[in-house]
């Protein structure tokens, strides 16, 4: 205790007065009292040091007597002379407040707080608002008005860093008055933005992308300013701290995809990194993939394949397989030359990454079959076994030898535990049968009488007795039930490329510590193909959907996007403009601000077919899209769910099984591990939403084909007197196969309204 | 704001408690401890949330430091503030370890009172603390052995050339006025962090220099010390200036006490170093290396008649000849299943192990001069190996340290203290560049 009255007296040295102040003394007494009475710590109220040993419990006293003993030096301390004492005080209200938070605390105190934002030591304001921020929690903690937050934002320089990063988080509560009043703000801000300590940039940045919410450029162009900063951080000599700023890095890479392009050598792995942050730079690095770096990047993750830590190898296997969604050749090499290896948990992760791969892009088939030919592995893990199952399956007619590797499957069938393994057994056994009836006619009996006569699990069981029963409807049926939509739907594959997220997506989880703890949950996200953050911005276009919307493509003009179109087709078609009728004309709306899967999914309302589109950060914005119209009348009456049955065979899959609603490419993808029979069915049915077939009109009249590049009116064209439309409007080139110049204009009418709804709902996108 | 913070050993011993708020009973401290030690490998560990109650723990010194707190706070700070921390104590006890911390724990409690109070940060400046801090640490002193083996591991450039020995600087800024305290001695170490790819081809693929300067002041209080650097120091691509040898980086940032008036032109810093250690520039440089990367290697592999796997590496050290680097240790990646490592290496210092759990072969040199060539043979005993196998000898990572060095050329050319105190008797410089990561495809 002597120690301390001495040090506060060193303090005073140092200042103007010599003396000790009466309120030191006093609140020191009191403290040495209060300990001899109750023989407890209070250092709560006064951050006195009492020592206990660690782990000992720490009293809290919350006798209200005691506080009238308190309360009366505190008050004198806020005014003492000595910084030290102030500080204490300052928050010394605080403690009160959160042992006793019945008792009022007196307005004069409150007032007082307010007041001694203006005291000259810099951690005493800071102190200030930390404790009105506790006493006032119930009105919504402090209350920042103009002159606070001018006052507080010219002191920042004088806080030190923990004071500063207090300071630009309380300052998100206040909204600037004017344009004018946020610019001089923001421009005050920018020098921070670019502070070497990790917390002031992160507070700033925080504050920049609050404060300029409604103002996308200001808020890219800061993360343009904190990239040096952020990757500064990512370099940092603690780990803790690089991974902090790779998470966070993670998040700007969400609305800004091409921010760190040129920088990706930053995120190779060093070699004594521990897995977590090897992982998520992985992560950071499939992001920052482009044409330039591919070679570099995927020279560097193949070397992480063998990496001592299994989950380093399999993040960097599947980033691999991310990859090759858009330069599959050269990651196709490098996978099939993995299972050279033959090590176990190496093979399963490729299997794993392989069936995603074909799923995505199904031009990858032809390398996968190679290496099934091949296969001589065993795996031991369920997910493993699972995916070569269906690789096998879905593959078994292009493998000479699967039905033989499928043949030591069934012979282990008693010793495997996992249910999603013997569900998708079954399913690759009966596709086999299709392809390979000889070879597989008997294996496949003895699976059926064993999962149905001995299997204790009754999904497995269920699934089993389906398909004896769908055997005995015929070899017919089990080929349309089960070849139907085996294939992913062509136009799936160029579909790569995540749009950029508004930064409103984020912006609420930054410098949070949320932020690191999504850390295994960013992967799920960071898939393409998951539009879960796109839901309710579909869900609002279909409900507040124009009514035209749907007039035009069940009224005068029908629309259908299947059969599918390769993009190759596409574009053979679209090099031979001479063969059918042309259009071209410019829409006047600016090109939609949403993402393109909403822009996909809206154009599916109307049975448009979306083939191809550019990444959301290149310019000029570019979208290829197709469909095939018939141009008849079709009356409310004849759209009866009975055409399924009648429409044909052999194009149409299996759409009496579909009875559950729309479902979109990645919700089949993750159900693709059949867990339930009718599920497995339903998951391989179409891919095509169910519009698309109930639209698809009697088949006697000749269906035309429309093909149509979107393409984005640059800002010079925009002064020509035509292209009107203040953001540049979106010019359609049309073909069509035969040409037929109504049904054009009609497509056309259909599209402008789909591309006015969505750029009317920018609204949507950002909230 | 902080809920609590505590220390653990590597064991799960409790060192250190302190409940700033009263908001988490003291059972979070094993919660913690049950919870990191049983995270599965592709969890990141960092942020951990049990039961409304957020733990961010960092590690140093093989301890887990840890801070919970209840409301979301910056992840940022909160690290920040854990890293700070350990640099105070580190400051104060000297060094971090278990053993120091354990002895110092009064010490420690102390610092935690005077830094945090009601779980905010009240201040980390060693100049505010010195007032507040009377402990004295008790020092727990390294082996002598161990001490005279590493003589030399800095060199020191002073006017009266000596060489200090490298626990010089591990000692607390606080000590007795007794035996070592009357030494009013400033360290000022360039340290700079390498971290290359070398292409299989020997094309350079990536070279990275984070590099700081930074000050360890044993003087209470210490008057401006200007520290000069090569006039030719330039930063960014634009500036070059001058012929010939300019130390050149791409972004540079300051101490925020640190003046900068003669900066632009004479290049150099003006600072008032507090008692302890500090930063006072960091710098970076990416991918234009001034010099050669300080090591090449040639390497062939391949399955001799009998089945094994042959690995022939040569070293090449590029360093200028006065230069060595020393406690290189080269990780060679082997392929899984490698039974046992017969070996052949060009001198009795060297040693070389298998180490079955890594799937690697570690080569150990204490010490490789400038210049010079090694080489060494490995003959793997792999049972199956087929030539796949040989795809997974990737990648071959070297760790080393090379004293009295810097990749960028940063030099410093005086160190003064003005005006001149009677009793700042030594100043130290130090150069050093450690690898960070220096990886060699094969």
């Amino acid at each position: 205790m002597l120690r301390r009255v001495w040090s506060i007296h060193r303090c005073y040295g140092k200042g103007c007065s010599p003396l000790l102040s009466w309120t030191t003394l006093t609140t020191i007494f009191l403290q040495q009292l209060l300990q001899h009475h109750f023989m407890a710590p209070v250092s709560l109220y006064f951050g006195i040091p009492t020592k206990e040993s660690s782990g000992e419990e720490q009293l809290q006293l919350s006798l209200p007597g005691l506080c009238e003993y308190v309360e009366q030096p505190l008050t004198v301390g806020l005014k003492d002379k000595a910084a030290c004492v102030r500080r204490v005080a300052v928050l010394g209200w605080a403690k009160i407040h959160s042992l006793l938070p019945n008792s009022e605390i007196d307005a004069a105190i409150v007032n007082e707080l307010y007041g001694l934002l203006r005291d000259p030591d810099p951690v005493v304001m800071v102190n200030c608002l930390r404790a009105l921020e506790e006493i006032l929690q119930e009105e919504g903690g402090v209350a920042i008005n103009k002159p606070i937050a001018h006052h507080l934002l010219n002191r920042l320089k004088e806080c030190d860093v923990w004071g500063q990063s207090e300071v630009l988080a309380i300052l998100q509560r206040y909204r600037p008055r004017s344009e004018d009043e946020l610019f001089d703000i923001l421009s005050l801000l920018d020098p921070s933005l670019l502070s070497h300590h990790a917390p002031v940039m992160a507070a700033t940045l925080r504050l920049f992308l609050s404060l300029c919410a409604t103002l996308p450029a200001v808020c890219l162009s800061a993360l343009e300013r904190v990239r040096g900063p952020l990757l500064a951080a990512a370099g940092s000599s603690s780990r803790e701290l690089r991974y902090a700023a790779l998470c966070h890095i993670q998040l700007l890479l969400r609305s800004d995809p091409g921010l760190m392009g040129e920088h990706y050598k930053r995120f190779f792995c060093g070699y004594a990194e521990p897995p977590y942050i090897k992982q998520s730079k992985i992560q950071v690095l499939v992001e920052l993939v482009n044409d330039d770096n591919v070679g570099m990047v995927l020279d560097e993750l193949k070397g992480y394949c063998t990496d001592v830590s299994m989950e380093t190898s399999q993040a960097a296997i599947n980033a691999i397989g991310s990859i090759g969604r858009s330069y599959s050749e050269r990651c196709l090499d490098i996978l099939t030359g993995l299972l050279e290896l033959k090590q176990e948990h190496i093979t399963s992760a490729v299997v794993q990454t392989l069936k995603e791969l074909v799923w995505l892009s199904p031009l990858c088939g032809d390398a996968v079959c190679t290496a099934l030919e091949r296969w001589d592995d065993q795996l031991q893990d369920a997910q493993g076994r699972g995916a070569l199952l269906w690789l096998l399956g879905v593959y078994g007619d292009r493998v000479s030898g699967a039905p033989y590797i499928l043949e030591d499957f069934i012979a282990g069938v008693r010793s495997e535990v996992s249910a999603e393994v013997k569900a998708e057994l079954l399913t690759a056994t009966l596709r086999m049968y299709l392809s390979h009836p000889a070879e597989t006619q008997d294996m496949m009996g003895r699976l059926l009488h064993y999962c149905i006569e001995e299997e204790l699990d009754m999904c497995v069981r269920d699934q089993a007795l389906l398909y004896y029963r769908l055997l005995h409807c015929g070899i017919e049926e089990v080929r349309r039930v089960l070849q139907g939509g085996r294939r992913s739907d062509l136009s799936l594959g160029p579909l790569i490329g995540r749009p950029p997220e508004p930064i409103s997506q984020w912006a609420s989880i930054f410098n949070t510590l949320e932020s690191l703890t999504l850390g295994s949950s960013t992967v799920v996200n960071s898939d393409p193909s998951t539009p879960t953050a796109y839901t309710p911005n579909i869900n609002t276009l279909m409900s507040s959907g124009d009514p035209d919307l749907t007039a035009c493509s069940h009224g005068a003009l029908s629309l259908s996007a299947s059969p599918s179109l390769s993009p190759e087709e596409f574009e053979r078609l679209w090099l031979q403009p001479e063969k059918g009728a042309c259009l071209e004309a410019g829409v006047p709306c600016p090109v939609p601000s949403c993402s393109s899967e909403s822009l996909q999914v809206a154009l599916q309302l109307v049975n448009i077919q979306m083939l191809a589109f550019t990444p959301a950060n290149k310019h000029p914005w570019k979208v290829y899209i197709y469909t095939h119209s018939s141009n008849t009348f079709i009356s409310e009456g004849s759209r009866r769910p009975s055409q399924h049955l009648t429409s044909d065979g052999s194009r149409t899959p299996p759409q009496t099984l579909t009875s559950e609603g729309p479902r979109t490419p990645p919700q089949t993808l993750t159900s693709e591990g059949s867990r339930t029979p009718p599920q497995t069915l339903t998951s391989e049915g179409p891919r095509t939403p169910p519009q698309t077939l109930t639209s698809e009109g009697p088949r006697t009249p000749p269906q035309t084909l429309i093909l149509a590049e979107l393409l984005q009116v640059d800002r010079e064209r925009e002064e020509e007197p035509e292209e009107r439309g203040k953001k540049g409007g979106v010019l359609v080139r049309m073909r069509q196969y035969p040409g037929d110049q109504t049904v054009l204009t009609g497509f056309l009418s259909v599209l402008t309204t789909v591309l006015q709804t969505l750029s009317a709902q920018p609204d949507h996108t950002h909230s | 704001m902080i809920s609590q913070v505590f220390i653990l050993s590597s064991k799960g011993d409790h060192l250190i408690y302190k409940d700033f708020r009263g908001e988490a009973g003291s059972d979070v401290v094993n919660k913690f401890y049950e919870m990191v030690t049983a995270l599965p490998g592709d969890q990141p560990p960092v942020v951990m949330k049990h039961k409304e109650l957020h733990y961010v723990h960092i590690r140093q010194g093989g301890l887990y430091w840890v801070a919970t707190t209840k409301a979301d706070s910056s992840p940022f700070t909160i690290i920040e503030f854990l890293n700070r921390l350990t640099a105070l104590i580190k400051d104060y006890c000297g060094c971090l370890s278990e053993k120091s911390v354990r002895m110092n724990f009064a010490l420690i409690y102390e610092v935690l009172d005077e830094v945090v109070d009601f779980g905010y940060v009240q201040t980390t400046s060693t100049e505010i603390l010195k007032n507040f801090i009377q402990t004295e640490a008790v020092s727990s002193k390294p082996l002598s052995l161990f001490d005279i083996s590493n003589v030399g591991l800095f060199g020191a450039d002073t006017q009266q050339s000596k060489v200090a020995p490298s626990a010089a600087a591990t000692r607390p800024i606080m000590s007795s006025s007794g035996e070592q305290g009357s030494k009013n001695e400033i360290f000022v170490d360039v340290i700079e962090r390498l971290s290359v790819v070398i292409g299989a081809n020997g094309v350079l693929m990536k070279a990275d220099i984070e590099g700081e300067i930074r000050v360890k002041c044993y003087t209470p209080s210490c008057s401006e010390m200007r520290i000069g650097l090569n006039e030719e120091f330039s930063i960014g691509k634009s500036q070059l200036r001058g012929y010939g040898a300019a130390v050149r980086v791409d972004e540079c940032s300051f101490h925020q006490a640190v003046r900068l008036d003669e900066f632009d032109t004479y290049r150099i810093l003006k600072v008032c170093p507090s008692q302890g250690e500090q930063t006072v520039m960091q710098y970076q440089l990416c991918d234009d290396l001034p010099t050669a990367p300080p090591f090449r290697l040639f390497s062939s592999i391949e399955r001799d008649s009998v089945g094994r796997l042959l690995i022939y590496l040569k070293l090449r050290c590029d360093l200028p000849p006065k230069s060595a680097a020393i406690n290189v240790c080269i990780t060679i990646p082997v392929p899984k299943g490698s039974l046992s490592l017969s070996k052949e290496l060009s001198s009795p210092d060297q040693s070389a192990e298998l180490q079955p759990q890594n799937k690697a072969v570690h080569w150990e040199i204490p010490r490789f001069p400038g210049g010079a060539h090694l080489s060494a043979l490995f003959k793997l005993e792999v049972p199956g190996l087929s030539s796949a196998s040989l795809q997974e000898v990737g990648s071959v990572s070297l760790s080393f340290e090379l004293p009295k060095y810097t990749c960028t050329g940063l030099q410093i050319r005086f160190l003064r203290l003005s005006p001149i105190q009677p009793g700042v008797s030594q100043r130290w410089v130090r150069y050093v560049t450690h690898s960070d990561s220096y990886t060699i495809r094969i």
